[in-house]
């Protein structure tokens, strides 16, 4: 076991960690911040990303020692400063983005990395770099369309409802 | 102008909020002080004998409590199977144990051998890894028809063979339907497969038991569909434990899909260790542990024959099916293939005569049981597959043909012993046309072409079952369970509202559509309305949710509790205006006397109710709460039409969906969007059975596509932006909100679009190619143009 220290959503954060103990178990386990979900344990299924010093890092493929002074941001540092929802949370619940909510954390963190490179990007790209994250309930659609309007675009013309 | 608020309105969801901030709580987000940790030590061979099992390691490794083995579960109950088939001789299905750990004897890889409690995770892991285990491996049973030849090796010994059952339905149209078939114009044949599946909820299984030593009583807190129905099966049938003694809790769960309606060995094993070890025992299992675990779907070998008459009239249908029920039977397995699969068999069609032959077979698998759509995706698959390939065969068009033969006048009763309220085929199908610019397709194929690709076009009519009822009828197909729903409206003194409903939300929307329906009975705020569901203490019996049953069957059994509340309070209100009950009349949060000017506000008769100065005690008691359980007369039947339009490459035999249009005919809808949205997921789970997805095992059970790294799951570059709508409206006749449900037509109604789809395709291209089995990969298309 060793200490770990990491800034967390702006805050510092320490814990002790094995050096097998994943990020995703540090943040989850010894952080308690369980908005980070775990869905394989194949770094296939996204729900666990998480920003490490600005990139969408999937906090499963990342071991704790290896963020150990890191700045890392979850899902639960993403809403505005009143705590009201930013315009990524915003637009997945505008658009019906999310059903279960199991993936959400991992899509809104992907969501916000994919619009920070790229601020409009076109449906096929949203589509592409979503590649990573799987979602089950929503068939996509709906996330789709809440990434495109979350960055300012008219989403009528993606197909009609 | 679009409903802002009660039924029909688009009511953004209430439940988002938390799950969009990181604070849902899923049952691996609690951890109850003190916990242990269990992993499961699970065979690694399909089928095989326990010579010797050698804990002795395990059990004194680090922070190891206590290793269990088979041994320890010889006095508790087997895990219990919840639907008894009557195979053709009218004898009762062939019914194996089926023990929490493995005793004696593994029947598929990832069948529990041990369990070791530690204090950590890792600490039970590793001490899993001391133990020794002498398995002397049997001959694996995976071909459903090999199993049921008399030389083979039997799953279980202490049956007679591999058969579950052999099913006829109906047994008394046998003999006419094959005189039908004697005298028909034309016969089409088609044998097909539709694949095992994994429902792969990306949430995974999670059960933490805990027991409080003070009062006696055991608390599950699980990944589950219906909690109640856990509390049933796990107290009376596994653990004997009294359902005053147990506490089922099933809190935000991450999708379901069906394989978190069953009741599970790692929930019996948690319930059963904290209290032997008094302490709160908790699993969470990996997805590798899932695909080894979680019951599996679908996996039906069928021969289907349709007949018809010169004019394409269907005259008969007969098909034999052989279903996979895996190593043991799952709790609603055997209903699967019978009651959820003949009775379909009629699809949108008058088809006069109908037999239908399922041969359940035990296998050296993973368990199968339902999974979205449960039976009826397999029933369209067929039904729409043959329809088209006997369009080709006859040189009708498959529109044509499918019109032909609608249903046009309901009721309907079918051969196959239900019968259809309410629906307009014609009219979904004009519409999934319309959506797809059906008539725009040859165009778009010329464009396809100079692309040097092929363009195909497919479409599907279906129709679920939903909401599966009555109770008294089922009981007689062999339920053992009743399939009615339930609600608690309580009114608090001040206005607001609590709903315990029996349904249960992994992802459906019930915190948000339950109050628009209340909100729209009283005339108050959705915001005055909170649902509480997903456990035991505080909801009534009720059966949970799957089978697309949740708002026909949920959603009545809550109006009906609201009308009896509304009912209370309407003699409330009539004594406080002194008036007769029958006078009153609640509209917009108002009671007032009709023919009057008197009115009195919802909020003034509610705490009148709790605070009676005022109240005629003589006649009512005080409070305002009441609990109604629903119990349906009949099946809903949603049904719809689905139009797929396709590019292959005839150099890869990669296909590409380029459109898919779905009409569907819900009834009444209480929240559009959450519907389409439904409707997404559901084609998304279709669209990846007919491309993508497929659980293989190879001959010795070894399961092959065990990860996410070899199971293709449908990701969002696979598939395209979907055209949906539900604007054809046949209310449902026999519940109070004339809603049919909306869960799994997705899923049941796209696999034989996009199958009829590629086969036109290829058809166009000059291959004569009339079926592919799914998953359509580039390869299987490929081979198929060779």
């Amino acid at each position: 076991m060793s200490k770990i220290s990491m800034t967390v959503n702006g805050k510092p954060a320490s814990g002790e960690a094995e050096g097998r103990t994943l990020l995703v178990e540090f943040l989850r386990g010894e952080l308690g911040l369980t908005g980070t979900h775990v869905g394989c344990d194949t770094s296939q299924c996204g729900a666990c990303v998480v920003h490490v010093n600005g990139e969408a890092v999937k906090a499963c493929t990342m071991f704790a020692g290896e963020a150990d002074g890191a700045e890392v941001t979850t899902i639960e540092g993403m809403a505005n400063p009143d705590g009201s929802l930013n315009a990524i949370q915003q637009a997945f619940q505008d658009h019906h983005g999310l059903q279960c909510g199991f993936c959400t954390p991992g899509m809104v963190m992907s969501a916000a990395a994919l619009l920070k490179d790229n601020p409009k990007p076109s449906e096929a790209e949203v589509r592409d770099y979503l590649e990573g994250n799987i979602c089950r309930c929503t068939g996509y659609h709906n996330i789709v369309k809440a990434i495109m309007a979350a960055s300012g675009q008219d989403v009528t013309a993606i197909a009609a409802e | 102008m679009p409903k802002d608020h009660g039924i029909g309105a688009s009511s953004k969801r209430r439940e988002d909020v938390r799950f969009l901030t990181g604070k849902g709580r899923y049952t691996d987000d609690i951890n109850i002080r003190g916990q242990a940790y269990v992993h499961f030590l699970r065979s690694d061979v399909a089928h095989g004998k326990i010579n010797g099992l050698d804990t002795s390691a395990a059990e004194s490794a680090p922070g190891v409590l206590r290793v269990f083995t088979g041994a320890d579960f010889e006095g508790v109950g087997g895990l219990p199977c919840g639907w008894q088939v009557t195979d053709r001789e009218g004898n009762p299905m062939q019914e194996p144990a089926h023990p929490v750990l493995a005793q004696g004897k593994v029947r598929h890889v990832g069948d529990p051998i041990a369990a070791v409690v530690a204090e950590t995770y890792e600490q039970a892991r590793d001490a899993a890894e001391q133990i020794t285990v002498d398995i002397e491996e049997l001959p694996a049973v995976m071909d459903m028809k090999a199993a049921l030849k008399p030389d083979a090796p039997k799953v279980h010994e202490d049956l007679t063979s591999n058969l579950c059952y052999d099913w006829g339905f109906v047994e008394e149209n046998r003999e006419a339907t094959n005189a039908a078939f004697e005298k028909a114009h034309h016969v089409t044949t088609l044998e097909l497969v539709n694949q095992r599946l994994v429902a792969n909820p990306m949430e995974p299984r999670v059960a933490i038991g805990d027991y409080a030593a003070h009062s006696d009583e055991s608390t599950l807190y699980t990944t589950s569909q219906n909690p109640h129905v856990i509390r049933l099966l796990m107290g009376a049938f596994v653990l004997g434990i009294p359902e005053h003694k147990l506490r089922v809790v099933a809190p935000d769960v991450g999708g379901g899909f069906g394989s978190k309606i069953f009741h599970y060995a790692e929930e019996a094993f948690c319930t059963f260790a904290a209290k032997a070890l008094k302490r709160p025992v908790k699993w969470v299992s990996s997805r590798s542990e899932a695909f080894l675990s979680d019951a599996q779907g679908r996996d039906h070998v069928t021969r289907i024959e349709l007949a018809l008459d010169a004019e394409g009239h269907f005259q008969a249908l007969r098909t034999e099916t052989y279903a996979n029920m895996g190593a043991y039977l799952s709790t609603f397995s055997t209903s699967v293939p019978t009651w959820l699969h003949g009775t379909l068999m009629a699809g949108n069609y008058r088809t006069p005569l109908i037999y239908v032959n399922v041969k359940a077979v035990f296998t050296n698998t993973v368990p199968v049981d339902a999974y979205r759509g449960a039976g009826r995706p397999e029933a369209t698959f067929q039904l729409e597959r043959v329809i088209d390939k006997a369009a080709r065969e006859m040189g009708i068009d498959p529109v044509e043909l499918r019109r032909r033969n609608f249903v046009t006048e309901f009721p309907y009763a079918t051969p196959v012993a239900v019968e259809y309220d309410t629906g307009d085929y014609n009219a979904t199908l004009d519409r999934a046309l319309e959506m797809a610019d059906w008539d725009g397709f040859e165009a778009r194929a010329a464009e396809s072409a100079k692309k040097g690709l092929w363009r195909g076009r497919g479409i599907n009519s279906y129709i679920e079952a939903c909401g599966i009822a009555p109770s008294q009828l089922v009981g007689q197909l062999g339920a053992r369970a009743g399939l009615y729903e339930s609600a608690t409206v309580r009114v608090n003194a001040t206005g607001g509202l609590v709903v315990m409903t029996g349904s249960h939300s992994h992802g459906q929307g019930h915190e948000t559509a339950f109050p628009q329906v209340i909100a729209d009975m009283i005339g108050i705020d959705e915001s005055q309305v909170e649902i509480v569901h997903g456990d035991t203490a505080n909801t009534p019996m009720g059966m949970g949710t799957y089978g697309s049953r949740s708002i026909a069957v949920g959603g009545s059994a809550m109006v009906r509790a609201a009308e009896k509340v509304i009912a209370k309070a309407k003699k409330i209100a009539a004594h406080l205006m002194e008036a007769a009950p029958e006078d009153v009349e609640l509209k917009d949060g108002q009671f007032s006397v009709a023919g009057t000017d008197k009115s009195i506000a919802w909020g003034d008769v509610t705490l009148a109710a709790y605070v009676p100065h005022n109240y005629p005690l003589d006649e009512i008691e005080p409070g305002l709460e009441e609990t109604a359980f629903y119990d349906p007369s009949n099946f809903t039947y949603p049904a719809g039409a689905y139009v797929c339009e396709v590019e292959v490459d005839p150099e890869t035999g990669k296909v590409r969906v380029d459109r898919f249009a779905a009409a569907d005919d819900f009834g009444n809808v209480v929240n559009p969007m959450i519907v389409e949205g439904q409707v997404h997921g559901g084609l998304a789970q279709g669209i990846g059975q007919a491309l993508l997805e497929g659980c293989t095992y190879d001959e010795t059970g070894q399961l092959l596509s065990a990860s996410y790294m070899d199971y293709a799951m449908p990701r969002a570059d696979d598939l395209p932006s979907f055209q949906v709508d539900h604007s054809c409206q046949t209310p449902c006749t026999h519940n109070p909100l004339g809603v049919k449900g909306c869960g799994e037509a997705g899923a049941i109604g796209s696999p034989p679009a996009l199958v009829n789809a590629v086969v036109d395709a290829l058809q166009r291209g000059g291959k004569d190619v009339t079926h592919i089995d799914m998953p359509l990969s580039p390869a299987r298309v490929w081979a198929a143009m060779q």
